[in-house]
């Protein structure tokens, strides 16, 4: 009985961050390159001076493996997709690890993922 | 009095922009350099306070069942703010999120997974700047998940607590509110810094999103829909069938 509900909710999780990856891998480079954004307003419209050309997130290790939302050293028609799956796969690794720190294991039966390891792990 | 936090080396004017190039474009995320230092600072303040909040509720009132959901809302709230949906008048918009992560895992654990999203945004893939992450935290996810959270409540409770098309109004209107709210303190915000004049700042920033928050308003109905039907019991505030569909050995959050 336990089992099932497990089942369940894994397939749910999996049609969730599945769902996500697609859109980033799959419909990101549909996306309307309309200009969205005081950054980009700024570029379009050539008054870069105002944002701050050289801002700190240049200086951090990342600015060398992406291209604001383009892989760096892959061919352009995967830059994009392949930024958004990396970026999803982050975003879910730490936002889940925030809530597993976070979160007293409960010890309920079948309450989810983050018990299926008895939480042992975790202080 | 607009200009009085301005700081000398704070941004000009985005007035010739906006007015002497034709579309005036603004959507959310802050570059470096757009806002004041005491803006930022101040901006900076109120969201660590907030995010502190919600580090400690989290701590008290979640169960373990939430973390997953956590990861997978973080994820799709990501994913969602890559693509940009055209909107009339030359301009594009996409997801906040920061509605849809209230309604489905209530304002505390909402609040974290926005603040990871936009942390993410901005140190990996330089989408909003370091120095204004607070503001942009505070305008594009604060405002949805405490703001949006509570006024969908409020009009959840009023409308039909436990039927879909009360669920489904509340969420319509939030959403769309919070998109509209959020650009309004953004618009505050470059007036206070001196970037732009108030009256420009609102007309443009508020414009716009009022017609980008109906895609807010339809991303978010269609996904906390498809969260309602399929595991109802997963959402921060169950309808009641849900107890009934799927009963939890315990119910109350510790």
């Amino acid at each position: 009985m336990s089992s099932t509900k497990t089942k369940k909710n894994i397939a749910f999780w999996l049609t969730g961050l599945g769902s996500a990856l697609l859109i980033a891998a799959v419909v990101s480079p549909f996306a309307s390159s309309n200009p969205d954004g005081l950054d980009r307003v700024s570029e379009d419209h050539g008054f870069d001076t105002k944002a701050q050309a050289d801002p700190p997130s240049h200086k951090l290790p990342f600015y060398s493996v992406f291209d604001e939302y383009a892989l760096r050293g892959v061919p352009s028609a995967v830059a994009t997709p392949l930024a958004g799956v990396i970026g999803t796969l982050v975003v879910f690794g730490l936002a889940w690890g925030t809530g597993k720190l976070l979160v007293r294991p409960s010890g309920v039966e079948g309450s989810g993922l983050g018990s299926e390891s008895d939480g042992a792990d975790r202080g | 009095m607009l200009r009085s936090f301005g700081l000398p080396g704070s941004p000009v004017s985005l007035l010739e922009t906006l007015t002497g190039t034709g579309q005036p474009c603004l959507a959310m995320h802050i570059p470096d350099g757009f806002l004041s230092l005491p803006v930022s600072l101040v901006t900076w303040a109120i969201s660590i306070a907030l995010i502190a909040l919600a580090l400690r509720q989290v701590k008290v009132d979640y169960q373990d069942r939430a973390v997953p959901l956590m990861g997978i809302c973080a994820a799709f709230i990501f994913a969602a703010q890559m693509i940009n949906f055209p909107i009339p008048g030359g301009t594009s918009g996409h997801l906040l999120g920061g509605t849809l992560a209230g309604v489905l895992l209530g304002p505390w654990a909402g609040t974290l997974v926005m603040t990871v999203v936009f942390i993410v945004q901005a140190v990996l893939f330089q989408d909003g700047g370091l120095t204004v992450l607070g503001a942009n935290i505070f305008n594009m996810g604060l405002v949805g998940t405490f703001g949006g959270y509570y006024l969908y409540k409020t009009l959840r409770s009023a409308l039909g607590f436990n039927r879909w098309r009360g669920m489904a109004i509340a969420v319509a209107i939030t959403a769309w509110l919070s998109v509209v709210v959020g650009s309004l303190v953004c618009a505050l915000q470059l007036a206070i810094s001196g970037t732009v004049p108030l009256a420009v700042a609102v007309t443009a920033m508020v414009g716009w999103h009022i017609l980008i928050g109906i895609g807010e308003a339809l991303i978010t109905l269609v996904a906390i829909s498809y969260v309602w039907r399929t595991r109802p019991d997963l959402l921060y505030d169950p309808p009641r069938i849900a107890a009934q569909k799927y009963p939890l050995p315990n119910l109350d959050p510790r």
